[in-house]
């Protein structure tokens, strides 16, 4: 009877301690509100690589992994917080794919991550202010930050023989923040900016905007603003006034629209918008035609990468606790080792288990900077006989 | 030389832009003030009217265009503009018989009449929204212009440059005409005689024999008139969109009134008043001065009086001072 009662506990133990293995992930996104069309196929996605992954049945030796959805909203911080607050402690998730809109992903980081010692990646929070938070090593963004577009083009800039430009933004937080980031990069570089000036969106005339750019000057002028909207009023009044001639255009300008409108007129004129010639892009949307996600939506590559960084993280330590797994991210994202594409995590879960080294590159080239986001990879386009053309990848 | 060149600079970033939007802006305040003087009332309504009667132009201009008709190097939408013009006429008198009779007929104050404008406008607005839709279009066809900043640059060998638009010239030259004419039309003609008489004083007006329904029908239809061909300028310089040409009420309505409210020709110099305010005050001189200047003098700064976000604040400003120095306007208008 003893022996039968040991017996049965420590087979409860066993059959419990088996259980323990089995780890869940969070989906935290905006399956609601303004980005809700956005969200579905990027979970999607995540999904993806947590299902290739325990196909390859080499995770933390045969460890499965199942995935829970919460939402985020996007514009309600309180929401947020208690959805990624039910994840933690009622659904018990090991890491936090998410949030995906900046705001959220603020609210939950200070709020909810950092107390309670969770790792969050987000693929898409793009907001410079992310960079500044204290995180303790336990957040990361497969998306750059908008700041980084800033040192980008300033460095184009430089690199094109501009060495002093004006600059007109849209008169929002998207244009505030993207001008004065490539203003503090362009003069960190030595150029010369002669004037930052905002514009109003959705105005029939311009000619004292430009008026005052042009007085200031400049080898060019930067437009960070939208298309469709100012930042083509701009340009027809610049180009009237014989003002500038050569214009520098963040990933905002880059609309169909602009080329048709002004075609051959922006010869010479450049810029940056994001974009990879990896292979890991192509073969990524691959794997997603074949498993029926939207391929050209955006953020995909990003959500794949940061499920299955979270992964393979917690394979390099050998355990899913965030306390251990946070400092293995770092190392599985960047080099050394052998470079990681799409469809390869079965390969890089070996190495990983072999003791080896590997260099995750995934669908959106990722490689981290500063305390964990991307780097982001961002095509330089010039404007040739009214077209378009990528010269090269930064 | 470099006061050729400084001059040069002005004309092309102050003088031209600011010649043409005080044109564009002078007949809209003309058609405003014409309500004002003859009907008593601010007419909140015509901004959507120049955005009705630009959008009747912009349809004719397409069908225009449709049939392969053309005037060579000027815009197509001059030869549409009657009938804009005419459809605009026949909206706004339809208008006054169904709304402002009404209220005419009953003598409501004019602060009713102000509201039931506001009213028209709301309708006037989504109608226009409903019809051509809320984008951003281009009418503009022909040669887009005159000569170009480059082939000014090679004819003078000047350092600055100037880039003449057929639009800006198309703009001068009607503006030129249309104020010519009207100014004759008022003073000279028996209509225009009787339109002044209404408005000095009405009910001696109607003593001597002036039916009302006539001359409140011609400012209806001077009104629509003016107010179409100030949008359809306006369109072809910029770009037509709605949303703009609401907006557009501000500057039509501080023009009128700076000039004084109900005196045509106190309209026409408001509208360049507010122009040139708008564009001066936020102008960067440093160019300029850069010419005119020993080296060791020129300034460091932009030599700017107010930075261009507060474009918009000027024609605020420029109202309130001549309100609080002149209330009844540059040209003694009707005090409102």
């Amino acid at each position: 009877m003893k022996k039968l009662l040991i017996a049965t506990v420590s087979s409860l133990v066993l059959i419990t301690a088996a259980q323990a293995e089995d780890i869940k992930i969070g989906i935290e996104m905006g399956f609601t509100g303004p980005i809700e069309t956005l969200t579905p196929p990027m979970a999607a996605a995540a999904e993806l690589a947590v299902k290739e992954v325990n196909d390859s049945g080499l995770f933390l030796d045969g460890t499965k992994i199942s995935t829970v959805r919460g939402d985020e909203t996007c514009i309600d911080a309180g929401a947020a917080t208690a959805a990624a607050e039910r994840l933690i402690t009622s659904d018990g998730v090991s890491g936090i794919v998410g949030p995906t809109c900046s705001g959220a992903t603020s609210a939950v980081l200070t709020n909810v991550a950092i107390p309670n010692g969770m790792v969050l990646i987000s693929p898409s929070a793009t907001s410079p202010g992310l960079s500044t938070v204290e995180s303790n090593g336990l957040f990361y963004r497969t998306a750059p930050s908008d700041a980084r577009e800033g040192e980008i083009l300033a460095q184009i800039m430089i690199d094109n023989g501009v060495k002093s430009a004006a600059i007109t933004y849209t008169n929002n937080d998207y244009g505030k923040g993207i001008a004065s980031s490539i203003q503090e990069s362009f003069e960190k570089l030595g150029g010369k900016v002669t004037l930052s000036a905002p514009h109003e969106d959705g105005k029939g005339d311009y000619s004292a905007e430009v008026g005052a750019l042009a007085s200031a000057g400049g080898d060019g002028l930067v437009v960070a603003g939208y298309a469709d909207q100012g930042g083509a009023g701009i340009i027809q009044t610049a180009l009237d006034t014989g003002a500038f001639s050569k214009f520098i255009f963040p990933n905002g300008m880059w609309g169909e629209s602009l080329l048709n409108k002004f075609g051959s007129q922006l010869d010479g004129s450049f810029g940056d918008r994001p974009g990879s010639d990896s292979p890991g892009a192509a073969k990524l949307k691959e794997m997603a035609e074949a498993a029926g996600i939207d391929s050209n939506a955006t953020f995909v590559a990003e959500t794949y990468d940061a499920a299955a960084i979270m992964l393979l993280a917690m394979q390099a330590a050998g355990s899913a606790k965030p306390a251990d797994y946070k400092t293995k991210i770092m190392d599985v994202v960047n080099a050394p080792g052998e470079k990681i594409y799409p469809g390869e995590l079965a390969k890089a879960l070996q190495i990983l288990k072999d003791g080896g080294d590997i260099d995750y590159v995934g669908g959106s080239d990722v490689e981290f900077i500063g305390k964990g986001e991307s780097a982001g990879s961002y095509a330089e386009i010039v404007v040739e006989n009214g077209a378009m053309k990528v010269v090269k990848y930064h | 030389m470099d006061l050729l060149n400084a001059f040069v600079a002005f004309s092309n970033y102050v003088l031209l832009p600011s010649i043409t939007y005080g044109s564009q802006l002078a007949l809209g305040a003309l058609g405003a003030t014409l309500v004002y003087g003859i009907l008593r009332f601010s007419n909140f309504a015509h901004g959507d009217t120049m955005a009705f009667g630009t959008m009747a132009t912009i349809l004719a201009t397409w069908g225009l265009q449709a049939m392969g008709v053309s005037l060579g190097p000027l815009p197509t939408a001059l030869l549409a503009l009657p009938v804009g013009i005419l459809v605009t006429i026949g909206f706004v008198l339809a208008t006054d018989r169904l709304v402002y009779r009404h209220y005419r007929t009953r003598k409501v104050n004019s602060l009713t009449l102000v509201m039931v404008s506001l009213g028209v406008m709301f309708v006037m607005n989504g109608l226009v929204r409903i019809i051509i839709g809320v984008d951003d279009r281009q009418f503009a066809d022909g040669a887009r212009f005159i000569f170009t900043a480059a082939q000014f640059r090679e004819w003078t060998g000047l350092q600055e440059s100037l880039g003449l638009r057929t639009t800006q010239l198309v703009t001068v030259i009607l503006t030129g005409l249309v104020v010519a004419w009207l100014h004759w039309f008022l003073q000279r003609t028996r209509t225009g005689k009787s339109m002044r008489a209404f408005s000095d004083n009405e009910n001696l007006a109607l003593l001597s024999g002036i039916d009302p329904e006539r001359v409140v029908a011609i400012v209806w239809i001077l009104s629509a008139a003016l107010a179409t061909l100030a949008g359809v300028l306006y369109g072809l310089d910029k770009s037509f969109r709605p949303f703009t040409y609401f907006q557009l009420l501000l500057p039509v309505f501080a023009a009128a009134v700076v000039g004084g409210f109900g005196n045509p020709l106190g309209a026409v110099a408001g509208g360049f008043i507010v122009a040139f305010s708008e564009v001066f005050v936020t102008y960067s001189f440093k160019k300029i001065l850069g010419y005119l200047l020993p080296a060791d003098w020129q300034p460091e700064g932009l030599a700017q009086l107010l930075t261009t976000d507060y474009k918009v604040a000027v024609s605020f400003a420029v109202l309130v001072l001549v309100l609080l120095f002149r209330p009844t306007g540059i040209f003694r208008g009707k005090s409102a």
